[in-house]
């Protein structure tokens, strides 16, 4: 076992160097069940979590938000009351846990750094031409080192979509690689953009191709196109992480991002991570949530629980 | 030939402009027919279906609210003999369409009756006007089934607040038919939203909900659960509208108190010459 194990692990970091190996690896994955990989996701996402579940639900689900504002309209000062909602969502209740990250583009960073500085709360800042990725390396790779020179120690990076979607995947593998090096010690995210991606055998591709050229977590989207997460895409993910660790021994991370808006779905989301990489990655360390809406729903039901009365939006920062 | 077998109705709420079924799956059994036994959760979703329409309802023109309330005095006059045919007496239906021409009228005039503007010592314009207090909770009165719910209803309505009802649990039917009827509308979903059930079950949930801005009693008997729901209610200081006397004259001249209870008043000064 132990051979084949280290075996595989070797085939695998070759894998990048060839083109040809690279698309045969890829497209002898096995095929994705449309059908069935929706008919689980929904079937999961219909388990009913109550009461003290629900309360470790939720607290574990506002652990897990990456709070992201991105912008054209972000000020420093929006930035900074982001971050200091991150730090204490809600004010009015000191057991509340604060947010997993702030994710905010490059330029915001050090404003946001600034409030976070000694905190546990990571700050990830998007790069690589952020949201098309339609941009030359040498700019992507500079985008990156001057987010983490600024103090990001998380970065969300996008896969050049072109590339992969026209089987050009050494070039794709490659700008992972190259950024992932200008990273340095910081945290990387390689947003797929699933809803560009048109299948779900383009999803499970590219999560291996995103992990197998280094990255940390694979994001299912930037938020800024018409699909964003749904739980299919993640279930796909899922287990692509889930086969991945078997196959070389390291765990990635995985954050599906874009139109989580409540607490029901954020549940439906970590429900589907028990039920299919188990408990290992029910954690802020390799599961994220990219909202910025879904925080503040959380907190209601944070609330609702522990008052027993229904709160209302007019009691939540607007951000 | 087999002989036809009648299309029985499944008397269901009214949350957001649907007819869906109690969030529990419950019904009971009331005036012959299963009625949905609505629960607190129902309330929840009713009170978020609520606040949702408030920015429309409140921000379409007094004339258009007033038209769409003249509009279901419209498709209620059309539904007559349906009512009559659920044990409405014909002359409180009447009573109930006339009640909604008043209160339609009342759209673009209150604002007239109860703003205006304020003589201040100092170069100002100053203006008052009326605005709606937001999502309003109301208990419908036990009887009359139908005059009761319009009377209660139409007034919060008119001014541009939205309402979550909480039907009389005896007679749900009429309720649930006049549901059918601002739905045939024009009215935007969510203005109104009907919850059939027990009023204990729901309306601690309404009266303590903190998005809820006003809460009307006017169905409350029992004055030991009106005291405990105006505590509730208390938490975010909500508008209280007192429980009614059981003999109240729901036929009578309904006054402006209805209406004026569930405003809030903005004053605007405006700086003159220069």
């Amino acid at each position: 076992m132990t051979a084949t194990t280290t075996s595989a692990r070797s085939d695998l970091s070759e894998l990048g160097r060839s083109e040809t190996a690279l698309r045969t690896f890829l497209h002898g994955l096995p095929g994705v069940d449309q059908v069935g990989a929706e008919q689980r996701a929904a079937q999961l996402g219909t388990r009913s979590i109550k009461t003290t579940a629900k309360a470790e639900a939720i607290d574990l689900a506002i652990r897990m938000v990456d709070l992201t504002t991105l912008e054209g309209a972000d000020t420093p000062g929006k930035v900074r009351a982001l971050a200091a909602k991150a730090l204490r969502p809600d004010p009015a209740d000191p057991t509340c846990p604060h947010v997993g990250a702030v994710c905010v583009y490059p330029a915001m960073v050090p404003h946001v750094a600034e409030v976070l500085r000694g905190s546990a709360v990571h700050l990830a800042s998007v790069a690589t031409a952020f949201p098309s990725g339609q941009a030359p390396l040498d700019v992507k790779l500079a985008d990156t080192r001057a987010a983490v020179a600024a103090g990001a120690d998380e970065i969300d990076m996008v896969i050049n979509r072109g590339a992969f979607l026209a089987g050009r995947y050494t070039e794709v593998y490659d700008e992972i690689v190259a950024t992932k090096e200008a990273c340095g010690d910081a945290h990387l995210k390689v947003i797929l953009e699933t809803g560009e991606l048109a299948t779900y055998d383009n999803v499970r591709r590219a999560s291996w191709l995103g992990m197998l050229a280094g990255g940390d977590f694979i994001k299912t989207s930037t938020g800024k196109v018409p699909v964003a997460a749904t739980l299919p895409v993640t279930l796909v993910m899922l287990e692509a992480v889930r086969d991945f660790r078997a196959a070389t021994g390291r765990q990635v991370g995985v954050k599906p991002a874009g139109g989580i808006k409540n607490t029901k779905d954020a549940i439906k989301y970590l429900v589907l991570v028990n039920e299919t990489v188990g408990a290992d990655w029910l954690s802020p360390d390799w599961f994220r949530f990219g909202a910025s809406s879904l925080l503040n729903d959380l907190l209601m039901q944070r609330t609702k629980l522990t008052t027993g009365i229904y709160s209302g939006p007019d009691y939540f920062t607007l951000d | 030939m087999s002989e036809r077998v009648a299309v029985r109705k499944t008397y269901k709420l009214f949350i957001g402009g649907k007819f869906p079924r109690s969030e529990s799956g419950r019904s009971y059994l009331v005036q012959d027919s299963n009625v949905s036994l609505a629960s607190r959760k129902d309330a929840r979703d009713a009170v978020v279906a609520a606040r949702a329409a408030v920015k429309g309802w409140a921000g379409a023109t007094a004339y258009n609210r007033g038209q769409i309330l003249y509009r279901v005095a419209e498709m209620l006059e059309g539904r007559r003999d349906q009512f009559v045919g659920l044990g409405i007496p014909a002359d409180e239906v009447d009573t109930a369409i006339d009640r909604w021409v008043w209160y339609a009228g009342w759209a673009d005039k209150l604002p007239q009756v109860y703003g205006g503007a304020n003589p201040v010592a100092g170069p100002y314009f100053n203006l008052s006007t009326p605005e709606p207090t937001g999502v309003v909770a109301v208990v419908a009165p036990e009887s009359p089934a139908l005059l009761g719910l319009v009377s209660v209803v139409a007034p919060a309505i008119v001014t541009g607040s939205t309402v979550v009802v909480a039907a009389s649990p005896s007679a749900p039917l009429a309720a649930v038919t006049l549901a059918e009827v601002l739905a045939t509308s024009d009215l935007p979903g969510g203005v109104v939203n009907l919850l059939t059930g027990r009023i204990t079950e729901t309306v601690p949930t309404l009266a303590a909900h903190l998005d809820v801005n006003a809460i009307d009693l006017a169905g409350v008997v029992d004055t030991d659960l009106a005291a405990d729901l105006e505590g509730r209610a208390a938490e975010n200081l909500k508008r209280v509208l007192r429980p009614l006397p059981a003999d109240h004259d729901w036929a009578g001249d309904p006054g402006l108190a209805r209406m004026t209870a569930l405003l809030e008043t903005k004053t605007v000064w405006h700086p003159k010459g220069v």
